[in-house]
């Protein structure tokens, strides 16, 4: 006999099934920019590690990828999202970042004549991290995430590199550590559109797996570039730039500052986490998750500071 | 509405279930500790669990995989009679479960320790502490990993690597207080790379470079050794405590597995 509850069950296990079986859903944030919007929440069995903020930029000639998601059933969502909005061929996909819910859908575009574009550091940070986001995916993610699925680029970038797309051009910049050790941005030249990735965080509280010191250091030389608006990884499809980078420099400089307060007066990491930054944790979402963990890679790269 | 359910797939949905479940319970399971880990290290040598002698503090939820801070603290102080010889930390479920072995003496005045690990997934983490008597106490707690982007490497290994070998000493106050046993804190900057291999992008892992052996001594006398392992965190930490008769010479000396040796003294007053 089936009880009651397990037909509940049932229902709640089928009605959470991959969202990536829906088509993607895609905005035009500028011409020929198209962003589909993540969601604020951990990685999760239910998401799939679909969370992030993804794209594509279309060219005449070309179409390049910003990001293929979270999971190969995201890539495989965004590939046909493409299809469906332009006939003009993917040549490249770009990864921002060794972030999970940024890069795993990348096997969707393997094929000839696309290449795939990272920073210089991408390959050795993919492949040190493979085998924990594989564990990860299979215990937590249940997205199917396989080896197959870490593709390190064909291109790598070392400072900058411009991609033609036909009438528009893109230059990606490899930046210092800073969100990651290996992020990478993209301006276009045609709208003036900045598609920073997780370099910007809006809403979601900014995750620090880089340098707390090169991220606010990147971010200095990013606000002075004149763009019509920048994407961020996490958050709204768009922001208004430098504005929209106003409030993770003021989070990531109250982070240092207090950091470095408690290092002048000896307290430790333990200390600074149970402690430090609360005030701002009505700013944020997905505060609690982060929060502490910041404090701790930050900590221990300000440590060595004297 | 009528809903039709092969009692077959409600069957395989709700093993499913289950066995996540128990997934999530791992962190209470035994199997690995008593079959394999305890054998190993410790053969059939008796082992009491309490917290008598030593306090093992570890949050709940790792927050940063590659940075949780652990902590131990001992209940007796260490008197020639009796002290606490060595502490060892397993975290059961990490690919190399065996973490660090922590060796005291007497001069250590307190057998108290923290320093931070990286953990790979849902685990315990035990305490085991010998005493100079030979007998096992053990103490264990459960971490669960975070739900996080992160992975239990490290933030910038390439500013680590760019200072390797280089260490500093803190000390409550910047200075020592005679007699009594002072809370001192070594840093050592070293990527401490784990070097896990994955083979179609193997070729993209550096091998694996960690610290394996630190001592620390004061002027002469040994306070703390330990052997480490890829459990310690980039850029290893170690809280110790010691007791100064008077100014003297804090001195740290590490190696690493590729056999670089590192030495750094630095001088203390009260
Ligand atoms: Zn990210």
């Amino acid at each position: 006999m089936i009880h009651r509850d397990s037909i509940l069950l049932l229902i709640g296990l089928l009605s959470m099934r991959p969202s990536a079986a829906e088509p993607l859903n895609l905005t035009e944030a500028a011409a020929g920019v198209f962003v589909h919007q993540g969601v604020h929440e951990l990685p999760d069995s239910k998401n799939h590690g679909e969370i992030a903020n993804i794209g594509f930029i279309v060219g005449e000639r070309c179409v390049a990828v910003i990001d293929s998601g979270g999971s190969p059933a995201q890539g495989r969502a965004l590939r046909s999202a493409i299809t469906a909005k332009t006939p003009i061929p993917v040549c490249y996909v770009i990864n921002t970042h060794v972030h999970p819910d940024h890069i795993y859908g990348n096997k969707a575009f393997k094929a000839a004549g696309i290449a795939f574009i990272g920073h210089w550091k991408l390959a050795q940070a993919m492949a040190s991290r493979a085998p924990y986001y594989m564990e990860k995916a299979s215990r937590d993610l249940e997205n199917g995430l396989q080896r197959e699925d870490f593709i390190p680029p064909d291109l790598p970038v070392e400072t900058t590199r411009e991609l033609d797309l036909g009438g528009r051009k893109l230059t990606l910049t490899a930046h210092g550590p800073a969100h990651t050790d290996s992020d990478l941005s993209v301006y276009d030249d045609k709208t003036q559109t900045l598609w920073l990735a997780d370099l910007l965080f809006m809403d979601h509280i900014p995750v620090i797996d880089g340098s707390l010191n090169g991220w606010l250091k990147e971010l200095r030389s990013l606000t002075k570039i004149k763009a019509n608006r920048a994407i961020p990884g996490h958050g709204p499809m768009t922001g208004e730039w430098p504005k929209a980078a106003e409030a993770e420099i003021h989070y990531l400089e109250m982070l240092r500052n207090d950091i470095r307060a408690y290092l002048k007066q000896g307290k430790t990491m333990e200390q600074a986490m149970a402690e430090l930054g609360q005030p701002a944790r009505a700013q944020w979402r997905l505060f609690d998750e982060f929060h502490k963990r910041n404090i701790s890679t930050a900590f221990a790269e300000l440590e060595w500071e004297d | 509405m009528k809903i039709i359910i092969d009692t077959k797939i409600l069957g395989l949905l709700i093993g499913g279930l289950l066995c996540s479940a128990l997934a999530m319970a791992a962190g209470e399971d035994e199997t690995a500790w008593s079959q394999v880990l305890k054998p190993k290290y410790f053969g059939n040598r008796p082992i009491e669990e309490n917290t008598n002698l030593i306090e093992l503090t570890a949050p709940y939820r790792a927050e940063d995989p590659a940075l949780v801070p652990v902590s131990i603290t001992a209940k007796i102080p260490q008197t020639a009679e009796k002290y606490i010889k060595t502490i060892t930390l397993i975290i059961d479920n990490n690919p190399t479960p065996f973490a660090a072995a922590f060796h005291f003496t007497p001069d250590s005045g307190k057998a108290d320790l923290a320093l931070r690990l990286r953990f790979n997934t849902y685990t315990p983490i035990r305490a085991i502490a010998e005493t100079n008597d030979g007998k096992l106490s053990m103490t264990k707690v459960d971490v669960k990993a975070s739900g996080g982007c992160s992975a239990p490497i490290g933030a910038d290994l390439d500013a680590a690597m760019a200072r390797l070998g280089k260490m500093k000493f803190k000390l409550e106050n910047d200075k020592i207080s005679p007699h009594q046993p002072n809370l001192a804190q070594l840093l050592v900057s070293h990527p401490n790379i784990t070097g896990m291999q994955m083979d179609q992008i193997s070729r993209m892992i550096k091998p694996a470079h960690f610290v394996d052996s630190v001592k620390i001594s004061f002027n002469g006398k040994p306070i703390m050794s330990a052997q480490t392992d890829i459990a310690v965190s980039a850029d290893p930490n170690f809280r110790f405590y010691f007791v100064p008769d008077k100014a003297g010479e804090l001195k740290a000396e590490i190696k690493d597995n590729l056999g670089k040796e590192f030495s750094y003294v630095q001088t203390v007053t009260p």
